[in-house]
């Protein structure tokens, strides 16, 4: 008897691992759950937030409800309005160097030549180092006293006696020495990306544009670029997002100063909402990037549905 | 004419190669010479910075390992890399099989969905999840890390396995199911073997990423013991306008390079997962 069910446990049990329909959301349930609990959760709690006058003070004792308080409050508030504009200016003209300097790198890594590999690699650095390291190196070559920009501009005669640009004490410099560092941070992976996608074009297709007579210029813009533009589009996508998103170089280099001149959205997220400890306050601030990573998402699904065609 | 044509050529070739090759490395030369530089050469202002004007000194890097912290932060993040990559290979590889075999028509849709999250950045989150942290107990604590970060390495990941799973005939897991195993045996026995390189390329991805991270490192951990790499060296070896900046140096090289030669094996994989995969 017991045996016999026994046995029929384990044939049920073998069933089961057979089924897909029971194998796959078992297999996906994981993945969803987690991101649904530290991802989803988070983000619904950070619209209700935004809309309470929760802070580190009253998270025990309750916090109400207040609206649209928040938001109004933002737009009546100076250092936001920089805060949004910083934002917008870092990530596009941060990624327009990127992508000049990006697109120069590939097309010298397309070539042949000796002792490319190390090059390859050097060149990679500034993108493989972890950012709040190697944005410690830039922070020391903009120092107020012994930058080594200006110790070399000063050899080479650009700069006059008495001349000594403070790269990070004065609110345009800094916002210049902020989009050089997200810039040299990006190019290498704008570079790989152009290459990755110029190794994927079919070796066919270019033979055979080839035999039809493709000129250079037909071969570049009628046969190449159509191939190569979804998938690279991906690749600035995703370092617009980063460059938009992050808070990391701004804050190490400047804490948003001087005078709270060079904030982006994240770094005045987290002044007013963790140091501060306004929660509500901060979670408003940090819900402006949504809409960015809507136009990002919705960018990234229509170059992906290129792709597959 | 030709020989000079070629020549101007190769020269404005090799200009180019080392203007670039100067702006991404000149950040490191400098770390690098600053990190063994004595006090008093750093400070010189009369002498040529870019050389060793005394002779190199073992003092910052001395002082780091003795005086600081930084052996802990250290291993505070080998272990948090380590844990995430963990979780991540558990959740990413079950994940990314059912997506390239079993999830039928809702695959596509799903598996783009959870790519997509990846795009999710930690300065939208970090507000809404610090009291989720301290609700689990986990507040200053390395293990909100090892909770946090698989956020995002699993998207990522779970794409990256479901591009390799796709490549793997489906032929080879039919006949293991006729050889009598189940569909579970299959994968297990069949299909986790031929990934091996799959999964490798998830653990190299999962560890780096989450060595590398600094924003939610920042907002969790405050107390020095418990802090990463990442954090301890910029917070802890800057004490309001007081910079040692030799130690700081010291510090981000000795962390930062191995880290990023880790992720350079790991850059081809990445970029194959972003540009739609010429490696698989």
């Amino acid at each position: 008897m017991a045996v016999a069910a026994k046995k029929y446990d384990g044939a049920r049990f073998r069933y089961l691992l057979d089924r897909v329909e029971v194998l796959g959301p078992v297999f996906m349930a994981p993945a969803i759950l987690y991101m649904v609990a530290l991802l989803g959760l988070p983000f619904v709690l950070a619209i209700y937030f935004s809309l309470t006058n929760l802070t580190i003070n009253n998270i025990q004792t309750g916090f109400s409800f207040v609206g649209l308080a928040n938001f109004v409050e933002l737009f009546r508030d100076s250092i936001f309005r920089q805060a949004l504009r910083n934002t917008l200016i870092f990530a596009i003209a941060s990624q327009l160097l990127a992508m000049i300097l990006g697109q120069v790198t590939a097309l010298i890594l397309m070539q042949d030549f000796r002792g490319k590999a190390i090059v390859r690699v050097m060149i990679m650095l500034p993108w493989a180092v972890p950012i709040a390291l190697g944005v410690l190196g830039w922070k020391w070559m903009y120092d107020s006293l012994y930058s080594i920009i200006n110790w070399t501009l000063r050899a080479f005669h650009i700069l006059g006696p008495g001349q000594w640009p403070q790269w990070l004490g004065t609110s345009n410099l800094a916002m210049i020495s902020i989009t050089i560092v997200h810039a040299w941070k990006s190019f290498p992976f704008v570079a790989v990306i152009i290459l990755g996608a110029m190794t994927s074009i079919p070796q066919d297709i270019i033979d055979a544009a080839r035999v039809d007579g493709a000129g250079f210029w037909r071969q570049t813009f009628q046969v190449n670029l159509p191939i190569v533009a979804p998938i690279v589009s991906v690749g600035v996508i995703f370092g617009t997002v980063f460059a938009f998103t992050d808070m990391s170089v701004v804050w190490l280099l400047t804490k948003g100063g001087p005078v709270n001149s060079t904030h982006v959205l994240g770094s005045y997220a987290f002044q007013v909402g963790i140091v501060s400890g306004d929660i509500g306050q901060g979670a408003a601030i940090s819900l402006f990037l949504v809409p960015i990573l809507m136009v990002a998402m919705v960018l990234t699904l229509r170059a992906m549905r290129r792709r597959e065609l | 004419m030709k020989l000079a044509e070629r020549l101007l050529k190769q020269t404005g070739f090799y200009t180019l190669v080392t203007a670039l090759v100067i702006f991404a490395i000149w950040p490191f030369y400098w770390m690098l010479i600053t990190a063994f530089k004595t006090e008093h050469d750093l400070y010189n202002l009369q002498s040529i910075p870019y050389i060793f004007n005394e002779p190199p000194t073992m003092q910052h890097v001395n002082w780091l390992f003795d005086r600081t912290e930084f052996a802990r932060w250290l291993w505070n993040s080998l272990t948090i890399g380590v844990l995430v990559a963990g979780i991540t290979l558990l959740v990413a590889v079950p994940a990314g099989y059912a997506l390239a075999r079993m999830a039928g028509r809702y695959a596509e849709g799903l598996g783009i969905g959870i790519f997509l999250t990846y795009l999710v950045p930690p300065t939208l989150l970090f507000i809404p999840l610090s009291p989720i942290i301290s609700r689990l107990g986990l507040q200053d604590s390395l293990w909100a890390l090892v909770a946090v970060y698989p956020t995002f390495t699993i998207p990522f990941c779970t794409w990256l396995m479901m591009g390799f799973f796709k490549t793997i005939p489906g032929e080879i897991e039919e006949a293991a199911l006729i050889d009598g195993d189940s569909r579970f045996g299959a994968f297990l026995h069949v299909v986790i073997p031929l990934s091996m390189s799959g999964i490798l390329t998830v653990v190299i991805f999962a560890f780096t990423l989450s060595m590398q991270e600094f924003v939610y490192a920042l907002t969790f951990v405050s107390s020095t013991a418990q802090k990463t790499v990442t954090v301890g060296v910029p917070t802890d070896l800057m004490r309001g306008d007081l910079f040692l900046w030799g130690s700081l140096m010291a510090a981000a090289l000795i962390a930062g390079i191995p880290m990023a030669i880790v992720y350079n094996l790991f850059l081809d994989r990445f970029v194959a997962g972003i540009t739609g995969g010429a490696i698989k």
